[in-house]
């Protein structure tokens, strides 16, 4: 049973107060090794709740994970994450941040060193290897905090919306590093994100979920993360089917959010 | 009802104290601003400057703009000691920028007496203002002819004298004689007449009372020059005191500190570390913590002497523990200020809980444990001049303490400029202990 399997997850928790909450509903994804899925949805969807508990940081109260055939019960190095920011270890130099996963493996230092230099190749920061990490920019971090996960060697990487914190433009180039680094490496990939954009380009397959509870609303099969492999991503936006598909997922959650703001309270 | 009678008594006092320092505060804020004036006109004479934030049109109100002004700081300290240096006639200053000191030298004026028929005659008082510290015996003088004869009388500087002009007067007080006029200027019992070296005053009885100018300058018994507190300082470094010469005092005072210190972070640092990690150990011991931390440590020193006298133990307990809830609650915070997305990174790239610990926890709660050792340290220091102020055989607090019971000024002095930079010192090496160790400190 090779892949990630998500089945059937819940996640329910009480609140102080005495009521409850439904973060997760019946959620249930299968990827085969190499996937690249978006997951996307309005805010409270319990997108990064799922993440969570496929990371192993949260158990679900429902429902089971399996990674090629072995359940997730915790943390473990076989699922990599990559966070928004301010998870790299600034007593570190980019070096020592990026050898932390073969260091905690207890690898010697030649392979260890090769490692890390060939992955600061592949993110194009060989020259910064000796750099503290707080003076890099928020784009060149995201690249460490990417060859860092990568220099695990997991089998899944989850990234919780890695490229949220930085500018429109670093943030295209890092679209295309993604991209990339899936392609060369085969790594099944988990992306959160809040950019419709992101997810379209980036997604093999694309999840919306909805909130309360979260679910999932619709999944679709998207060409355009192949497409973009060693293109232009601009060309990729220009695609008439990519900017329909954006269209209809942008009415989709703008509806979901009308329907939140209109349970919340009396119209205006 | 009498206790707030009294606290509005004191309060009284206090803002009387207050409003007699007012002048002398106004003035030294009158002379800064002054040089601030100066100083900016001569600013302007120099070379514009062209940096970023002389190109700033709004500088009242943006913080960033305004940054210490080596100059000032140079005059601030400048002017106290040439303020210090004025008011004690240090040797260190030109003479005109002394303040005007006391009379001293020899002067004279006359008294004249009245006697019950009404016949009067004068007779002349020579007075001798010595230095306070010499024995000085009265001047011999001719005592003269008349009913009223001659008087002399020596007097320490900055104090005054009683003086019964009558007593060897041909007709005395007891017979009926008066003292009416001073120099030629009437006086009265509760009367004052100037005179060319200071006062004569008259107490309601009729005793004169002489009272030589006391002038601006402080008396050395009140504040020493600068010189003075000096030569003690080298003086106590070459020969000792009470037994220890001063690096033996002050290497004292800081093995109590340095070991108390290490004490109080060897047992706060882990004991923060598991109240942030562990639940039942946060439960344990926050009450204690909390309580403790509130709680002067100077407000201990009684308890510490009982329970473990005054040797170094006692002092080394009452410094661990001054430390102690300083250090657990640096590292407490330190544990909970961990972003999580860092926690979660290293256990998703196969960290253990103990390489977590060691990895993550420890080196982000450092900055967390700088600053509290930078508080612990400035408490420590000041606990332990305190508790050798109380009782100790040994110490810089201990020599202030004796010196100010044989009115020493100039030790005290001594000793408070050697706590102060001492202090100092030891602050500034923590910073650049933490410069060294964190250099991402606040830019994580």
């Amino acid at each position: 049973m090779a892949g990630l399997h998500i089945e059937n997850l819940s996640m329910r928790f009480d609140l102080p107060d005495g009521g409850s909450v439904q973060a997760l509903k019946d959620v249930s994804i299968d990827l085969k090794p190499g996937e690249l899925l978006s997951v996307l949805g309005p805010s409270g969807c319990g997108k990064t709740t799922l993440l969570n508990i496929v990371a192993g940081f949260l158990a679900p109260t429902e429902g089971r994970i399996t990674l090629n055939g072995s359940r997730v019960t915790g943390p473990g190095p076989d699922r990599g994450m990559v966070f928004q920011q301010g998870a790299l270890f600034e007593w570190m130099n980019v070096r020592e941040n990026v050898g932390f996963g073969p260091r905690m493996k207890g690898m010697k230092a030649k392979p260890k060193r090769e490692i890390v230099d060939h992955l600061l190749d592949v993110v194009g920061l060989r020259d910064f290897k000796e750099k503290a990490v707080y003076e890099l920019s928020g784009g060149m971090q995201q690249r460490v905090a990417l060859a860092r996960c990568l220099a695990n060697e997991p089998d899944v990487i989850l990234m919780d919306e890695p490229l949220g914190a930085l500018d429109a433009l670093t943030r295209e180039k890092m679209q295309g590093l993604v991209l990339k680094l899936w392609k060369e490496t085969g790594k099944t990939i988990v992306l959160i994100t809040h950019s419709v954009e992101e997810a379209l380009l980036l997604g093999e397959r694309l999840i919306v979920m909805a909130p309360r509870p979260g679910r999932i609303h619709k999944e679709y099969n998207l060409p355009f993360a192949d497409m973009g492999v060693g293109r232009d991503l601009r060309e990729v936006k220009k695609d008439p089917r990519f900017a329909e598909t954006r269209e209809e997922i942008l009415s989709m959650i703008w509806n979901m959010e009308e329907e939140i703001m209109g349970s919340a309270g009396e119209p205006v | 009802m009498q206790v707030i009678a009294n606290l509005w008594g004191e309060l009284l006092t206090v803002l009387t104290a207050v409003g007699t320092a007012l002048p002398y505060i106004l003035a030294y804020v009158a002379l800064i601003l002054l040089l601030m004036v100066v100083w900016s006109g001569v600013k302007r004479l120099l070379r514009p400057r062209h940096d970023y934030g002389s190109l700033k049109t709004v500088k009242f109100g943006d913080e960033s703009a305004v940054a210490s002004n080596t100059v000032a700081s140079v005059i601030s300290i400048v002017l106290i000691f040439v303020l210090w240096g004025a008011f004690t006639g240090s040797r260190l200053l030109p003479g005109f920028l002394h303040m005007p000191g006391p009379f001293q030298g020899t002067a004279t004026f006359d008294y004249t007496l009245t006697g019950p028929d009404g016949a009067t005659d004068d007779a002349t008082v020579t007075v001798l203002v010595h230095p306070a510290d010499v024995t000085t015996a009265d001047p011999e003088v001719d005592p003269g002819t008349g009913i009223a004869r001659n008087d002399s009388i020596a007097i320490g500087m900055f104090r005054s004298a009683l003086l019964r002009v009558s007593d060897n007067d041909e007709i005395t007080r007891d017979d009926g004689a008066e003292i009416t006029a001073i120099d030629g200027s009437p006086i009265a019992p509760g009367g004052a007449v100037r005179t060319g070296f200071g006062h004569v005053l008259m107490t309601p009885k009729g005793t004169l009372n002489i009272a030589p100018s006391a002038g601006w300058q402080m008396e050395p018994i009140w504040l020493p020059p600068p010189e003075a507190v000096w030569s003690q300082a080298v003086t106590i470094a070459r020969d000792g005191f009470r037994g220890a010469s001063l690096w033996e005092h002050l290497g004292y005072s800081l093995f109590r500190v340095v070991v108390g210190f290490l004490l109080g972070a060897l047992v706060g640092i882990p004991l923060g570390y598991a109240m942030g990690l562990s639940d039942w150990f946060r439960g344990w011991f926050d009450p204690i913590v909390e309580f403790m931390r509130p709680v002067p440590p100077l407000a201990l020193i009684p308890l510490v002497i009982i329970w473990a006298g005054i040797g170094e133990t006692g002092k080394i307990i009452l410094l661990f523990l001054a430390a102690l809830w300083i250090m657990a609650i640096a590292a407490r915070s330190g544990v909970s200020g961990v972003r999580i997305s860092k926690v979660h990174a290293a256990y998703s790239l196969g960290a253990s809980k103990w390489q977590v610990m060691r990895h993550v926890i420890i080196p982000n709660s450092l900055p967390e444990i700088f600053t509290g050792a930078r508080v612990a340290m400035g408490v420590c220091w000041g606990t332990v001049v305190a508790a050798e102020l109380v009782a100790a055989q040994t110490g810089v607090g201990m020599m202030i303490m004796v010196a100010s019971k044989f009115q020493n000024t100039d030790i005290v002095l001594m000793g408070v400029i050697v706590i102060g930079i001492v202090g100092f010192t030891i602050d500034l090496g923590i910073r650049w202990l933490e410069r060294l160790m964190v250099p991402w400190k606040g830019k994580g």
